[in-house]
């Protein structure tokens, strides 16, 4: 079980082992330092406590040169020790091994999304192969989140408007627990994921089967046309639930009357909405600004066609 | 020194005569101000805690009960701000720190009364504008971590004007001190001469000087930006988050001092009474006052190992960090040393210091894994986190205060509490606090984050333990205070000195006169000559 800390596991990654030992360095001498002072501070007050309210006459004793001495320079040298031991652990948590595969992270309130290296994405699940390096290019849309494996001891918060990164070498197939660990509104305590690690052999089969559903989905051009609209950022400037933003709204725009800013009206047909895509300052929609920008070289014409497909069941 | 037990309650030169309610609003007598504070902070600690009980309740179970997720953001955030700002930081200092530092100097008054005045009321005010913003409540944590704090609709300009002015009742307060204790010492107190209470409250004076104008300022910037929309920490303004957590934590780290010195203050007080030996290592406790606080103003990055703010500059906060633990396992030593072969009475003013040492050796070396950084990485923002500070809070600077309250309810009010209520409080909340914190440590482990309204049920068991060792825990803060509120009536006559201190509070009255003392002392020895001297030496190595 991942969830029991630590003796029992620390398997699931190459660091959380090393964690797990720092971690009982720090117990032992913690343990030691803890029976130490308590033995004496305990033992002192009840061989020294005073029975039936009879002072004992005490020796006037005001200090140990010696005694102080030893207590500064002892404990001192295991501080040492105990931070060089974390600091090492740590610049390995810290330095990634040559190869990772990369995903991004985009957090926002209150999920997680990810971004594989081929393009697919996933939302609060990220599947990965066992025996694999894994870099996670973190950055948040909104607030600050934090990343945080448990099983994995590690955690990195994740801030917006720039990139932090985390890195791990799973080694165990299993399911994780990844939660939210920067308090981060409402929904912060329901910000949570998964890890699933797969045996490699699974992960491909996990791998092949998204990317014939990835085609799959080509094939109807309605999603096809989502994807690439969502893709492609028009969602920055348009909605589709019928609130203008820096461009008009897109809800129902198919057969829809469009007022130019030029007086003139036209009703919304395909080509109408194909010159809009390729060449949007042809012309201009009365009372915005013409700063769309042209989709002539990103997309092909099949893509316009899908965008428009899509486009036309905005209702 | 020691005067002879005689009843003085009453007495009618005492502080406490004139009744008005003009005479304590108005009042310049440091007594009357610590008093004042004292009632303010403790009410705060009850409103506080009755947060805090709610919170445990709705987390008995994982789901959704009670309350709603913003509301139990909302009410940590209360239980978080209240408890810090209006209770543990003030706590000591102002309150015990107003009352006692003239009386062991030996002098009438602190410097400025009137500034001491205003420092409350500066308070008072600081206190009303913060519930004024409860109108729309923070749900932000008491960190206040922006962007998030930028982007809530709720109250957080006027809150931060608030903690603006109870910030400037701090600096004042702690101002004041700084110039009494340097000049209003009594003739023949020379430094090494000074209770290591009065010690410890100048080294706590400096850190609050120094350290809550930053706050201060960040307040102002936060505002300025949610009002005019300036970019300090919003990235969307051009802002950086991490500025924000750089000054927040400048300030916030160096005020645990600000907590826990006073309270180690107290217990080297009460310690050598108890145990009629004197305190082992005066001049190591004292000066390791001074450097927890120099030390204290470097280590605010190990608030941030996984904020993003980069690997070396991690390295070097873990490093400095570990330093810090030095000087306070060296008073822990000492005060141990100080037992030994000692004559210890367990009234309660000494269970409560034994139970600080015992919960702070707890806290302190739970901390080691919080100070570096591998493991850091794994509970930093857990239970964990929770329960390490709850010990050094809770069980350091709460029990500190408890045992000051215990020790000086005589001084203050010429009344004794009840030992005996005393006692059962006292076993209630070593209990209680054990069985609600500890759980957490190991909840922490296994990787529960702090700051969940609603958390996954493997987690659940350990927290129905804590929810019910909070309720064991409130049972005997119950007894504890009304225990004080009994005693304030009921209570036997105090005698001037009960517990045969030799500190200079002890050789006035109980309760002190309005002048402290009728004449003011002369010292000239220091104040732990407990214990049988080789031969009666006035002018002693090491006491001086
Ligand atoms: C930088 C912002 C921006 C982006 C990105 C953008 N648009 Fe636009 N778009 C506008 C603006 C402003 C207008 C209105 C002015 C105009 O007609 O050029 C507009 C107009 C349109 C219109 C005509 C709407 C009407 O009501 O007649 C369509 C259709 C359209 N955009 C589709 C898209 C699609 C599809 C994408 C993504 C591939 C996209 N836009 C990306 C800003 C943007
Ligand atoms: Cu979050």
């Amino acid at each position: 079980m991942p969830d029991v800390y630590p003796l029992t596991s620390g398997d699931a990654t190459l660091i959380a082992h090393s964690v797990d030992g720092v971690f009982i360095f720090i117990l032992a001498i913690a343990s030691f330092f803890f029976l130490l002072t308590q033995g004496f501070l305990i033992y002192f007050a009840l061989k020294y406590r005073r029975r039936k309210g009879i002072e004992q006459p005490t020796p006037y004793i005001t200090g140990n040169t010696v005694l102080e001495i030893v207590w500064v320079i002892i404990p001192s040298l295991l501080l040492v020790a105990i931070f060089g031991y974390g600091m090492v652990v740590f610049l390995r948590m810290r330095t990634p091994i040559p190869g990772a595969m990369e995903v991004q992270v985009t957090a926002s309130q209150f999920q997680w999304s990810f971004k594989y290296p081929d393009g697919r994405t996933a939302l609060n699940e990220l599947r990965l192969p066992v025996g694999k390096p894994v870099k996670l290019i973190m950055t948040s849309k909104d607030v600050i989140h934090g990343f945080f494996v448990p099983a994995y001891r590690q955690k990195q918060d994740v801030l917006p408007g720039r990139y932090t990164y985390l890195w791990f070498l799973p080694r165990q197939a299993g399911s994780f627990d990844l939660y939210c660990s920067q308090y981060c509104g409402t929904g912060h305590s329901i910000m949570r994921g998964k890890i699933l690690v797969m045996p490699v052999a699974d992960y491909q089969a996990w791998e092949e089967r998204e990317e014939q559903k990835q085609k799959g989905a080509a094939a109807s051009p309605v999603e096809k046309g989502e994807k690439l609209f969502q893709d492609s950022g028009c969602l920055g400037c348009h909605s589709i639930d019928g609130t203008p933003k820096v461009g008009p709204t897109l809800k129902g725009i198919f057969g829809s009357t469009v007022v130019l800013d030029n007086g003139k009206t036209l009703t919304a047909d395909e080509e109408y909405l194909r010159e809009s895509i390729v060449d949007p300052n042809a012309k201009i929609v009365k009372g915005y600004q013409p700063v769309m920008p042209t989709f002539k070289a990103t997309l092909k014409d099949d893509d316009v066609a899908a965008i428009i497909a899509y486009l036309k069941t905005l209702k | 020194m020691d005067h002879a037990p005689e009843a003085t309650a009453g007495h009618h030169g005492s502080y406490l005569a004139e009744k008005t309610l003009r005479s304590w609003a108005l009042t310049l007598d440091h007594k009357r101000i610590g008093v004042l504070y004292i009632c303010t902070t403790l009410f705060f600690f009850l409103v506080g805690g009755v947060v805090a009980l709610l919170l445990r309740l709705k987390l008995l179970t994982p789901g959704p009960a009670l309350f709603s997720d913003h509301t139990y953001n909302v009410l940590f955030t209360i239980h978080g701000a209240i408890m810090i700002f209006l209770f543990v930081i003030p706590a000591i200092p102002s309150s015990l720190g107003n009352f006692f530092i003239p009386l062991m100097i030996g002098a009438r008054d602190v410097v400025f009364p009137r500034l001491n005045l205003f420092s409350y009321w500066c308070f008072v005010a600081g206190i009303v504008v913060i519930l004024g913003s409860l109108v729309s409540p923070m749900d932000t944590g008491w960190t206040f971590y922006t962007p998030y704090s930028e982007q809530t609709s709720a109250a957080v300009t006027v809150l931060s004007g608030g903690l603006f002015l109870v910030g400037l009742s701090s600096i004042l307060t702690g101002l004041n001190f700084i110039v009494t204790i340097h000049t209003m010492r009594a003739p023949g107190m020379t430094w090494y001469r000074m209770p290591l209470f009065i010690w410890a409250m100048y080294a706590t004076s400096v850190i609050q000087v120094l350290a809550t104008p930053v706050i201060g300022i960040t307040f102002i910037l936060l505002a300025a930006e949610r009002v005019l929309g300036i970019g300090f920490f919003d990235p969307a303004k051009g802002g950086d988050p991490l500025l924000f957590q750089h000054f927040f934590w400048f300030y916030s780290h160096p005020v645990v001092y600000v907590m826990i010195l006073p309270a180690m203050g107290i217990i080297s007080e009460v310690v050598p009474v108890f145990s009629r030996k004197p305190i082992f290592g005066y001049r190591a406790i004292a000066y390791s006052a001074l450097a927890i606080a120099f030390i204290g103003f470097l280590v605010w990055g190990h608030h941030m190992f996984v904020s993003g703010m980069g690997t070396l500059a991690g390295i070097v906060f873990s490093f400095l960090t570990f330093f810090v633990a030095v000087p306070t396992g060296v008073k822990i030593f000492n005060w141990i040393a100080t037992l030994y072969r000692g004559s210890i009475s367990l009234d309660s003013p000494m269970l409560y210091a034994l139970t600080f040492i015992f919960l702070f050796i707890i806290g302190g070396l739970t901390g080691l894994f919080l100070g570096s950084l591998a493991t850091d990485v794994h509970v930093h923002d857990t239970y964990f986190l929770v329960a390490h500070f709850h010990y050094t809070m809770m069980g350091g600077t709460v029990m500190g205060l408890f045992a000051g309250l215990h020790y000086w309810f005589p001084k203050v009010t010429g009344r004794m509490l009840n030992e005996k209520l005393a006692k059962y409080a006292w076993g209630l909340i070593l209990v209680g606090f054990n069985l609600t914190f500890f759980p957490m440590f190991i909840l922490g482990m296994q990787g529960m984050p702090r700051r969940y309204a609603e958390y996954p049920a493997k987690y659940q068991g350990l927290n129905i333990v804590a929810t019910v060792g909070s309720w064991v825990l409130a049972l005997g803060v119950f007894l504890m205070f009304l225990n004080f509120i009994r005693s304030l009536r009921r209570g036997g006559l105090a005698p001037d000195n009960p517990w045969r201190g030799l500190t200079l509070e002890w050789s006035t009255s109980s309760p002190p006169p309005e002048e402290n003392f009728a004449e003011i002392p002369t010292v000239s020895e220091w104040p732990y000559n407990y214990g049988e001297k080789p031969e009666r030496r006035t002018e002693g190595k090491r006491e001086r």
